[in-house]
């Protein structure tokens, strides 16, 4: 994105970022809350309103094919847009179908996300919020996103699910897709991320390496 | 996009066949309507008779308020609305789906009040190929309408009131088209009931085209 201004309330959360993201890199957005992370995040996935300034995703310019941009990018957000009334199973198959995947790709987010059991067939009323997470992450996995845009993705999970995120971006990031995603849990993000970028006021204040490994040579926007 | 639409309107129904909150409320409140009017209008037969189509399609009315709230309450869950604009799916394939959704639950609610206004008003059907049409035109009409003016609404905290002050008005000449065509299903009628049948479907494309246009702006924008 080139001097992506992005308003939130007549406010800018993001005020002129510049930001280019190689395929498969895992990029760290990190910075206080309201610095604008969340907001870098929605405008990647075409749900904030960019006033100024361009944004390409995936190669397609974000403005002119929002909806060919959506179907490639997959998103975990503090809400995690489950029907209560559907079980696991359902929620995972219809958001996977609804983005072009097949059942064959839900089935095995679910296997992936250790929810093919009897934890299948229960409603997402009656999950707890763990689980909820846990669903949202099998129905952003069956979609088979090219970018994934992950906010807070270990809140509300056990060790064991923090580990399984873990594990899903790296393997997505192996298999070529790119990750974005926003933490405050700097120690574990810091492992997973191969950059850092910190947030604050709505601009970028710091690009770099993390130990996880470089920043990416090849930048492909 | 037909295929995405059936995908959407098998995901609501699906969802209703589970809960059953929906029907579970629009049948037994648009049964108890046409029981409420008979008890007021029995001791003149001759009124209940020739208001069966009118109430029939007042209770209709009022239920289809129901099952519209009912279908975007659906999709006021945490996040869900921000799930359908990432979907990827085509704008239009949702407000089919979601329509196509309220009106299976319309028609069988129908067939149901059907069923009363015979038992209970004792009506006489003389044009059933006219009011099948009559109900399917309506039907359609209603759904679109209430689909469009549902995902308007359903993004503000007064959706719940919004919905019926929004979709009564503009649903006005369904009530009153549906009426005329099936007064004359049930021979109380005066002139032709198939060119109000042709109004409702005149209505009913009309709302298909503007949903179909506007769903995705609405689901947006709002």
């Amino acid at each position: 994105m080139r001097d992506a201004v992005v308003l939130l309330d007549r406010f800018p959360a993001l005020a002129g970022v510049d930001l280019d993201v190689a395929r498969g890199e895992i990029v760290l957005l990190r910075g206080p809350n309201g610095a604008g992370k969340t907001t870098l995040l929605r405008t990647c996935a075409g749900l904030a309103r960019v006033v100024q300034g361009t944004v390409e995703v995936l190669g397609e310019d974000l403005v002119a094919t929002p909806r060919s941009v959506r179907r490639r990018v997959g998103m975990l957000s503090h809400q995690d847009g489950l029907y209560a009334d559907l079980t696991v199973e359902d929620n995972v198959r219809f958001w996977a179908r609804a983005a072009g995947a097949d059942l064959d790709d839900a089935r095995s987010a679910l296997a992936r996300c250790d929810l093919d059991g009897r934890l299948a067939t229960v409603p997402a009323a009656r999950l707890s919020a763990g689980q909820k997470r846990r669903t949202a992450l099998a129905a952003l996995l069956a979609r088979r996103p090219e970018l994934w845009l992950l906010d807070e993705p270990h809140a509300g999970l056990d060790r064991a699910g923090r580990d399984l995120v873990d594990r899903l971006v790296r393997d997505a990031a192996a298999a070529g897709a790119t990750v974005l995603f926003a933490s405050h849990e700097l120690d574990r993000a810091e492992g997973l991320a191969t950059r850092a970028v910190t947030i604050a006021g709505g601009q970028i204040r710091d690009d770099s390496a993390t130990p996880a490994g470089p920043i990416g040579a090849e930048r492909a926007g | 996009m037909l295929a995405d639409a059936r995908l959407v309107a098998g995901k609501d129904l699906r969802i209703e066949w589970r809960s059953r909150v929906g029907i579970g409320q629009m049948v037994p409140f648009a049964v108890l309507v046409l029981v409420l009017f008979a008890f007021a209008l029995d001791p003149d037969r001759g009124i209940l008779t020739r208001a069966t189509a009118g109430l029939y399609w007042v209770a209709t009315l009022f239920a289809g308020l129901l099952a519209v709230q009912r279908a975007f309450a659906l999709e006021a869950a945490p996040g869900v609305r921000e799930a359908m604009r990432l979907s990827g799916l085509d704008p239009a394939a949702w407000f089919l789906g979601k329509a196509a959704a309220i009106a299976v639950q319309l028609l069988l609610l129908e067939a149901v009040l059907g069923v009363g206004v015979v038992v209970l008003y004792s009506a006489d059907l003389q044009g059933p190929l006219l009011l099948l049409a009559t109900c399917l035109a309506a039907t359609v009409g209603i759904a679109a309408a209430g689909t469009l003016y549902g995902v308007l609404a359903a993004g503000l905290a007064v959706r719940d009131t919004l919905v019926p002050l929004l979709l009564l008005p503009v649903l006005a000449p369904v009530l009153l088209g549906a009426t005329r065509a099936s007064e004359s299903a049930l021979g109380n009628g005066v002139g032709d009931g198939w060119s109000w049948c042709g109004l409702l479907a005149v209505f009913a494309v009309l709302y298909t085209m503007l949903g179909m246009t506007f769903f995705g702006t609405l689901l947006e924008e709002t």
